[in-house]
């Protein structure tokens, strides 16, 4: 793992992707600081990182998109894949040289709290822990930017696709309140929810029979609880999907100064959730 | 030793491999012989656990590629077609990544590097750019990560496709000087270069194992049956009924000669049969000299074509046309 991870951190600063990624947040990040802390004289952080995550979605495609894809076009995955080393182990060692290379910028940005807290009033404690939730979103949309990339050859078409994902995880709060909040209007969401997952099950399984059978069980599931108790269905739909939103979490931090565990867990997991896509994906392509 | 067992490897509806069969040991090169899709690549690639099989398994040593793949990746070392290079490193950076990978011990990488370097001779390029470097050095290159190391099996996919012919010869002595120490498999639809290095040939057709020995076990194979005849006469009828009375003659089968005056024909013979004295004194009789007479000898090509060629049903008619069109080639 540790030859992949030296690699790919390398190859980042062999090319000017690593120099390109660095400067791009650092630069935003720096004048966000400048407009707000050090002209604007507001002496928290951890509300200028807060509106800087857009930085992110730009930022993260270009940083992810060769991850996988460049090992597809060269065909250097014949090289990894025929090695005596795990899947697992490429895709970590990859990972963790992306997530060296985004702690640079925000190390950096680390230096921030301490020069406000130079020049006056400072709130250390909630500065950091909004930097190390920004640190912990990014590294959720890098594990989203590395799977993309496990999906196509091409660099070009894995960026726009994280984008494209990664904007729609931006917006999502307000995507969430055009949802129906009616009993129904619930029901049909549910079954358009379900129906997804087991159209991605059957694509992965190729067994007809599970689908169909998970479907009929999830519309009987939906049906039985809605008629049982019609009430709980009452805007359940944004308040489920409206708990998967990635930015809230880093909102808490960052404008509420509310230390948000959980929502830090809900970062790992989903990271992890990623990673282990990744891996799959690499896999399948073996099994085709 | 590798073991391949029944191997299937399915592409949606078509059969890339369909139940390969083979076991290659130590001290020997194998050839892999098979026209363009035959299945050649997506055997190695199997072998190597590049790819999972349908059914079937690779078993090298005792372990199954489908267990223990990080175990007999071990013992592998592969030069895909198209060799898998880091275009921006440097040729001792990438060899140097190859054995951290290959989990070649600290003390030992640099003296493996080095072994590896010298027997493909790269000392001049280490400190090049991989994508500064031309078809034969990133092919060198690809082999010297496949022999980093020296593991028991070398699995080389057309290795001297698209290199120049100094260079071929380069590649040639390479496996040859592998030979002794190593289980070498390669494939290549170059004959001629398969019946030079290889101990064993594999003929690989529609993902099928046609044939495998010795080339001179599949040239005994296939008998040398044929003889090619040019006489001097105007009436290519009479000389062709004389012949046709001749014993051990199967057919006689007139062919274009341009000459004036000259007749040509391929002759099937009977095995085990040798009608040439026949033959002499028919066309003493007829007053028609013999201007040649000799056997054709089967070559692997031949071989080759004979077997791969689809519509094979009878040795005889089928093998003329395949022959025809070598005459045609050679004569070009």
């Amino acid at each position: 793992m540790l030859a992949v991870y030296k690699r790919e951190l390398r190859s980042y600063f062999n090319s000017m992707i690593g120099y390109v990624f660095i400067a791009v947040v650092v630069a935003i990040i720096g004048i966000y600081f400048m407009a707000n802390n050090l002209v604007g004289g507001y002496p928290r952080f951890s509300n200028t990182l807060g509106s800087v995550t857009f930085i992110l979605l730009v930022a993260i495609p270009i940083l992810t998109m060769k991850s996988l894809s460049d090992e597809l076009r060269f065909k250097t995955d014949q090289m990894l894949l025929t090695y005596p080393i795990s899947v697992t182990k490429i895709v970590l060692g990859k990972y963790l040289a992306m997530v060296t290379v985004f702690a640079i910028p925000i190390l950096l940005a680390a230096l921030c709290p301490i020069i406000i807290a130079l020049n006056g009033t400072s709130y250390l404690g909630t500065d950091y822990a909004t930097i190390l939730a920004f640190f912990f979103l990014g590294c959720l949309f890098i594990a989203i930017g590395m799977f993309v990339s496990s999906l196509t050859e091409s660099q070009i078409i894995a960026a726009v696709s994280t984008f494209g994902l990664l904007l729609i995880l931006f917006l999502w709060p307000q995507l969430i309140s055009y949802l129906p909040t009616s009993a129904w209007g619930t029901v049909v969401g549910l079954v358009m929810i379900l129906t997804i997952l087991v159209f991605l099950l059957y694509s992965m399984t190729k067994n007809k029979l599970l689908a169909i059978l998970v479907e009929a069980v999830g519309i009987v599931a939906i049906f039985g609880s809605y008629l049982l108790t019609e009430d709980s269905f009452v805007r359940l739909l944004p308040r489920v999907l409206g708990s998967l939103s990635c930015t809230k979490v880093l909102e808490n931090f960052a404008t509420y100064h509310v230390f948000d565990l959980a929502g830090l867990f809900f970062y790992i997991s989903c990271t992890a959730l990623f990673v282990y896509l990744t891996v799959q994906a690499v896999q399948r392509r073996r099994w085709n | 030793m590798i073991e391949v067992r029944n191997l299937v490897k399915r592409y949606g509806d078509r059969l890339a491999v369909d139940n390969l069969s083979f076991t290659a040991e130590k001290g020997r090169v194998y050839g892999f012989l098979g026209p363009n899709g035959a299945g050649k690549t997506t055997t190695m690639n199997i072998m190597t656990g590049y790819l999972g099989p349908t059914s079937g398994d690779v078993i090298v040593d005792g372990h199954s590629i489908l267990e223990e793949p990080e175990e007999v990746k071990r013992f592998i070392g592969y030069l895909p077609e198209q060799p898998p290079l880091y275009i921006d490193m440097t040729v001792s950076e990438y060899l140097t990544f190859a054995a951290e990978l290959k989990k070649i011990p600290k003390e030992r990488q640099k003296s493996e590097i080095q072994k590896a370097v010298e027997f493909t001779h790269l000392q001049d390029a280490t400190g090049r750019l991989i994508r500064n470097l031309s078809k034969g050095y990133r092919q060198r290159v690809g082999l010297a990560q496949a022999i980093l190391g020296f593991p028991e099996i070398i699995i080389l996919d057309e290795p001297t496709v698209g290199l120049d012919p100094k260079q071929i010869l380069e590649i040639r002595d390479l496996i040859r000087g592998l030979r002794q120490e190593h289980i070498v498999i390669f494939s290549s639809h170059i004959l001629s270069e398969v019946q030079e290095v290889c101990d064993h040939v594999l003929i690989i057709h529609h993902g099928k194992l046609l044939a495998s020995g010795t080339p001179e076990e599949l040239e005994r194979q296939v008998k040398n049956t044929t003889l090619d005849l040019t006489v001097r006469s105007t009436s290519s009828e009479q000389v062709k009924e004389v012949l046709v009375g001749v014993p051990g003659i199967i057919s006689v089968e007139e062919y274009t000669n341009d000459q004036p005056g000259q007749v040509s024909f391929k002759i099937e013979v009977e095995p085990d049969s040798d009608p040439r004295d026949d033959i002499f004194y028919a066309c003493v009789e007829q007053k028609c000299p013999i201007l040649t007479l000799r056997g054709l000898d089967m070559s692997l090509e031949q071989i080759f074509l004979s077997l791969t060629a689809d519509e094979v049903k009878q040795p005889g008619s089928s093998f003329f046309k395949q022959f025809d069109k070598q005459e045609v080639k050679k004569s070009c």
